[in-house]
């Protein structure tokens, strides 16, 4: 038997037997554990690059419940990538006016101009299962293509044993359990991950105190496209702090903070919904409740997210509080850090340390954003009489005084994760922008009527702008594609990728994190920035 | 700039008495409330993290 957890939204990937069930262990180079949408985007990943991998996930589809709506410009470059992008702008809404109030009045609004020459926006209200399920359809396009991706509804990881050279694993299925060999095992099973737990290793951090009754409800009401966000909520019963927020299909994300004793079950009561509701909206507004929640949440993250033959991505490996959407624009990144290596691994074409920077990148991004929405639960939730004189102060401020604004945290939007100062990058010798540094991800642009994003092709790629290429079309077997821009007469392109400098070049990763840039290069300086991107040890004798 | 410890108002009884004008009939609610707020009106009229970072240490290592 496998447990049912929680109600289906889209039924993707429904049981089947397969022969493998009745057979001995077959082994695979890869196999993922989990298919929400951080191992569904890993799975995609691999299989584009031609590596075979076997996704196992104990529910037959995506979950009901949104849980996720806000995703982040970098998530949407990523799912460009893998083809996905596309169905999320279209289905998802954009929104650049907020609002915060305190009590009755309004604080201050906000308008996020987009900045221009972005192929996506800054980011999207979007429902999780929709995020999940355009990626499962891109997973469907790319199969029929022959990727070699299988995906196994209703097969439940009950069982871990580690060997030398792979990991085994047994599997809970409706005909009983069988084993499955893996290589190279990927455990995206989520905030509870049953893997980490069966790998005694420990997930710590900050549980913050607090419950947050979601409410996601559908109306036809006239509210703009806004987020309205407030602190000390002057309506009735509505906790410490509350947010209106829209998303697609006339559906309201509703968010009231109710403290740390409540009654769960009586609070999430649909009159005791309603009252809460009824009392945000107004009298007389016609609405339905499509799902309710309550979540508590903590800051944490594991110490490694690489075991020997075992990794962890999203959620299982850190979990962040919702304030400023971090959760799965993260595990997104992580996804996109570990597909290529573990491809170019797996292909012999770079040492398994390289596999090892990882962990070190993603564990920074994780730190980051853990600092991010703790930053933000403390400004929300005051944790001190002291540090709530200080909180409404600044809002108190913010109402006249545009400097207290920047001031004001109802959560940071997501941004891209740079890798400062670590193991994977070459030199930084051009004197130019700030955000195209060494480790940060390629900022898009626009080229003509397409943007540059979009022509970045899958591997390593030289790009040079107004200046001229070494000839150097692989290194150690990795192949190298350049792309040869000019900046003349692209303002945004120059601004973005020259600075004052007359023309650059760039060596960008297959996930478009930026390796080196020169002013001028040499084909032997590329080889070797591309050697210490593929974790080789090069340096000196 | 590093942070200036020397005296630098030029009426010392005058500027306090300002202050404690400020505080006239407030309760003590309002006084924590009104020091909040002109600590983040001071704070980012210096906007010098390093000079509020000296500043702090030099708040919190008081002689009692
Ligand atoms: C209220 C709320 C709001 C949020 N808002 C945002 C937001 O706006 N933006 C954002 O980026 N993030 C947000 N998040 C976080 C986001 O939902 C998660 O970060 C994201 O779902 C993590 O994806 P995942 O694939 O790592 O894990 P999950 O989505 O949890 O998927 C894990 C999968 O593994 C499966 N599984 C578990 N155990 C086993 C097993 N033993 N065998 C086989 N399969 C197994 C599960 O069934 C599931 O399919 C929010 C979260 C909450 C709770």
């Amino acid at each position: 038997m496998v447990d049912v957890r929680y109600d289906i939204a889209f039924r993707l990937y429904p049981y089947e037997k397969v022969p493998d069930q009745d057979l001995p262990p077959k082994r695979h180079p890869v196999v993922i554990v989990g298919g929400g949408p951080i191992g569904m985007a890993l799975a995609l990943d691999l299989g584009r690059k031609g590596t075979p991998v076997l996704v196992l996930d104990d529910h037959e589809g995506v979950g009901q419940g949104s849980r996720a709506i806000c995703f982040a410009k970098r998530t949407l470059e990523i799912a460009d990538r893998l083809g996905a992008g596309q169905a999320m702008v279209d289905k998802g809404v954009v929104w650049n006016v907020g609002k915060v109030f305190h009590g009755d009045d309004q604080v201050f609004e906000f308008n996020l101009q987009p900045e221009g020459g972005h192929k996506n926006p800054a980011f999207i209200n979007l429902q999780q299962p929709y995020f999940e399920k355009f990626i499962v359809d891109e997973i469907r396009k790319a199969q029929d293509d022959g990727a070699p991706i299988e995906i196994r509804g209703c097969n439940a990881v009950t069982g871990l044993t580690p060997a030398a050279d792979h990991v085994v694993l047994t599997v809970e299925t409706p005909d009983g359990h069988y084993q499955v060999e893996a290589d190279w095992l990927v455990a995206c099973d989520g905030a509870r991950s049953p893997l980490r737990d069966m790998m005694r290793l420990s997930f710590d951090g900050r549980v913050f105190e607090d419950n947050f009754l979601i409410a996601d409800v559908k109306m036809t009401a006239d509210f703009p496209t806004e987020r309205w966000f407030w602190f000390e909520p002057p309506f009735k019963d509505s906790g410490q702090s509350a947010l209106l927020h829209k998303q697609p299909d006339d559906i309201w994300r509703i968010d009231f903070q109710l403290g740390w004793d409540i009654d769960r079950a009586e609070e999430l009561k649909e009159e005791n919904v309603r009252a809460r509701v009824d009392a945000m909206l107004g009298e007389g507004v016609a609405y339905t409740l499509e799902w309710t929640s309550i979540y508590t949440f903590q800051c944490r993250r594991m110490q490694a997210f690489r075991h020997d033959r075992v990794f962890f991505a999203g959620d299982a490996a850190h979990q962040v509080s919702p304030f400023g959407a971090r959760g799965a624009n993260s595990g997104i990144q992580d996804a996109d850090n570990l597909a290529w290596k573990l491809d170019l691994v797996i292909r012999g074409l770079a040492p398994e340390r390289l596999l090892d920077s990882y962990s070190e990148e993603r564990v920074h991004g994780a730190d980051e954003n853990i600092l991010n929405s703790t930053r933000a639960t403390d400004f929300l939730t005051p944790k001190s009489e002291m540090s709530q004189i200080f909180r409404n102060a600044v809002l108190a401020l913010a109402r006249e005084h545009a400097f207290a604004r920047p001031l004001v945290n109802s959560g940071r939007l997501s941004m891209p994760c740079v890798y400062d100062g670590l193991s994977l990058n070459g030199p930084d010798l051009l004197d130019g922008p700030k955000r195209t540094r060494v480790g940060a991800p390629a900022v898009d642009a626009p080229l003509g009527e397409s943007h540059l994003l979009d022509h970045l092709p899958e591997g390593f790629t030289l790009l040079c702008i107004d200046a001229s290429a070494p000839d150097l079309e692989a290194v150690d077997g990795v192949s190298l594609t350049h792309l040869n821009l000019s900046a003349e007469g692209n303002p945004l392109l120059a601004d973005r990728y020259l600075g004052d400098a007359e023309g650059a070049v760039y060596l960008l990763r297959p996930d478009q994190h930026v390796v080196a840039r020169w002013p001028a290069v040499s084909a032997d300086e590329v080889r070797a920035a591309m050697q210490t991107a593929l974790g080789k040890d090069v340096g000196c004798p | 700039m590093p942070l200036n410890l020397e005296p630098n108002i030029p009426d010392p009884d005058g500027f306090y008495d300002l202050l404690l004008a400020a505080h006239q009939g407030l309760s003590k609610d309002e006084s924590d409330a009104l020091n909040a707020r002109l600590i983040l009106v001071l704070a980012n009229h210096i906007g010098d993290v390093d000079v509020l970072r000296e500043a702090l240490t030099a708040a919190c290592n008081r002689s009692e």
